[in-house]
């Protein structure tokens, strides 16, 4: 026979004082436990959502600087091409074409090819890309009909500055571009062979429509047309492209190139071609900004949630810092007086058991012994019951169990394994005092009562 | 010597009154030897009984147990010393309600080390003396009062204590168990033990080997029993 064995059967003939016992540690530990388990779960779930929220709007983020840069080559692609389509920003021609003439009747006047290889060899620093040219309003016989015809040699290079990507490529002898209508109303498509004044040309580009005199051209290489036009080594015009001839730069550009040049003049030819630039530029500028907004507002609506969360977080942790405690003093009380009734309760076999000779400290062994089995029993209780609560209320079936991610700081777990010994400590310093009253009973009185 | 008890006293005071439950009380019983207390109610039979068996504190007078002043010792040596020495049996028996014969019988062993395997054997032994042996695993509730009376003679024996003080032990038994638990404690008595029997019962005065008369705490007068 041992205190424990003797606990024990006590515990198995009182079990409703043992039941309630259990129920009051189980409820002091699931609160703690729970609590916990719900702080961490909140934590994770913080931890959670704004890793979510963080990577959606890194992704949108991502998807929309790549839509802007991908925007801004665009762009300075559209910008080059549009330069060179539009005609550029300035035009190199003699110094006797009449502009109005040029803009009625297109250009007469004529200069020697040469001067192209002079500028290109030149410490010119104000222009990037020369392109010679002929220009004439010509008839096509073959098809009654008139259009401009446009030699060209592709770029000449300035031989002081690095290769540069060309923005023109050279119309090949035997090639022939053609503009839009031209292409619509003879209804010419790429690898069409057309014949143009006797000679006969494979269409190797076709323009979309430009709605400008664009649409009525065709361009060949430039020998073929000095030929068909009788210019051998003549051009009409020097096309410059992408000068850096924005503002009032415009006016050092023309006295650089006279100087080269001397005879010829510079007709600015850039307006056009800047604004639609500028547009652009402008659109580009916008997005980037708009971008940046949403950056900023990206990042306010992940710190306001993170707020938000940081908000639920303390409410559960007071509530839990209020209430925890509550529940751990009802607890200890509640187990006090069961003890305490328990004592009274066991007054007589008290009175026996000290009068075969159980020792005081024998006594208080037999009720902390029962006291131990509750508190082990309702802490091992209180630890489910509260992780399950904690696991349910906290959402965390929400986003399936993140085990690690739950007991990375250790806090939990230090809880988990702490609550035994916790609800140990709990009804071993309840049941302390109603042990000692019990021990201290004098079995005199008991014998003598009974 | 096995009890001596020497001038012995023990008022009961309260706020009304003061009763002298044992008033001067001495008397000495030896090896072998079966005393009986005989008094009217309330004349402190049981005070004595307690007084001896080192469970109430007298307010004067010197007690003696195998040698030893009880009252000398500290709270748990002096319960040691009543586990190994001294047996009770009361007349409510004053069983554990919740452990069953065998476990009452060995609950004195808590109190002493002891070889498990020995007390144990021992306690069946006394079992089967006391004709339990078919009731071991039954709880006192489901016992008679016979079958609880023997099993607290059983338990007073485990420890092989040297004096039995019973307190009416036979108050609440039919005649038959009356003379069966006589029979034993006369048989402990006849074994070397010494013991010290409060009673009303005729029948249980008849079985002492000598008789005290108790009135209001003294001894009246000693009587040499002729049995």
């Amino acid at each position: 026979m041992t205190v424990w064995r003797l606990a024990i059967r006590e515990i198995r003939h009182r079990k409703l004082s043992f039941v309630m016992g259990v129920i009051s540690v189980t409820t002091a530990v699931a609160c703690l436990v729970g609590a916990q388990t719900l702080l961490r779960a909140d934590r994770v779930i913080t931890e959670h959502l704004l890793q979510a929220k963080q990577s959606e709007v890194t992704e949108a983020i991502a998807a929309k600087e790549e839509s802007v840069k991908q925007a801004g080559v665009e762009l300075e692609d559209a910008m080059r091409k549009h330069m060179k389509g539009l005609g550029f920003n300035i035009l190199i021609i003699p110094q006797e074409q009449s502009r109005s003439e040029m803009l009625l009747d297109g250009m007469t006047a004529t200069m020697p090819e040469i001067y192209v290889e002079k500028l290109g060899q030149s410490k010119i620093v104000t222009i990037n890309h020369l392109l010679p040219s002929v220009t004439r309003r010509v008839s096509w016989p073959e098809h009654d009909r008139d259009v401009i015809l446009i030699g060209t040699r592709g770029e000449v290079p300035i031989t002081h500055r690095g290769l540069k990507k060309p923005i023109l490529d050279e119309v090949a002898e035997g090639k022939m571009v053609v503009g839009h209508e031209i292409q619509k109303e003879l209804g010419l498509k790429v690898g069409d062979t057309v014949t143009f004044q006797k000679t006969e040309f494979t269409i190797s580009a076709v323009h979309p429509e430009r709605g400008s005199t664009d649409d009525v051209t065709i361009w060949i290489n430039l020998r073929q047309a000095q030929e068909l036009l009788g210019m051998q080594n003549l051009i009409n015009a020097i096309l410059a492209l992408e000068c850096d001839c924005a503002g009032d730069r415009i006016s050092a550009i023309r006295a650089e190139i006279e100087a080269i040049l001397p005879g010829t003049q510079v007709v600015e030819k850039y307006s056009q071609a800047l604004a639609r630039a500028e547009a652009r530029a402008k659109a580009k500028e916008t997005a980037e900004s708009a971008l940046a907004q949403e950056k900023e507002s990206s990042q306010a609506m992940l710190l306001r949630e993170e707020q938000t969360r940081n908000q639920l977080e303390q409410q559960h942790a007071g509530f839990a810092a209020v209430l925890v405690p509550l529940v751990l003093l009802g607890s200890a009380v509640t187990i006090f007086l069961l003890t305490l009734a328990n004592a009274r309760q066991r007054t007589e076999e008290i009175g026996i058991l000290r009068a075969v000779g159980l020792k005081a400290r024998q006594i208080i062994q037999v009720f902390l012994s029962k006291a131990a089995a509750i508190g082990l029993a309702g802490g091992l209780l209180g630890i489910g019951l509260g992780f399950w609560i904690g696991w349910a209320l906290g959402g965390l079936s929400t986003i399936g169990l993140p085990w690690q991610q739950l007991f990375a700081e250790g806090d939990l777990l230090i809880t988990i394994v702490a609550s035994p010994v916790l609800a140990l400590i709990l009804t071993g310093i309840a049941s302390w005092v109603p042990a000692l009253l019990a021990a201290q009973q004098d079995p005199a009185v008991v014998l003598q009562g009974g | 010597m096995l009890l001596s008890l020497d001038s012995v006293s023990k008022t009961y005071t309260d706020a009304l009154s003061t009763v002298h439950a044992v008033n001067d009380v001495s008397l000495q019983i030896t090896e072998g030897e079966f005393v009986a207390v005989q008094g009217a109610s309330g004349c402190g039979k049981s005070t004595l009984l307690l007084t001896a068996g080192g469970l109430l504190r007298p307010d004067s007078g010197q007690v003696q147990v195998d040698g030893q002043d009880p009252y000398a010792l500290t709270n748990d040596a002096r319960a040691e010393f009543r586990a190994r020495t001294i047996g009770f049996v009361f007349q409510q028996f004053h069983l554990v309600p919740y452990l069953n014969v065998l476990e009452n019988v060995l609950a004195p062993a808590i109190a002493v080390a002891g070889s498990e395997t020995e007390t144990r054997d021992r306690a069946l032994q006394l079992i089967e003396r006391f004709g339990l042996s078919d009731r071991q695993q039954h709880v006192p509730a489901k016992l008679s009062s016979g079958e609880r009376q023997r099993t607290a003679m059983a338990r007073a024996l485990l420890n092989k204590p040297k004096l039995i003080l019973a307190d009416e032990p036979t108050g609440n038994l039919d005649h038959q168990n009356a003379d069966t638990v006589l029979g034993y404690l006369a048989d402990f008595a006849a074994d070397g033990g010494a013991v010290l029997l409060v009673t009303h019962d005729d029948r249980a005065v008849a079985c002492a080997k000598s008789v005290i008369h108790l009135q209001n705490g003294r001894i009246a007068e000693p009587v040499a029993n002729a049995v």
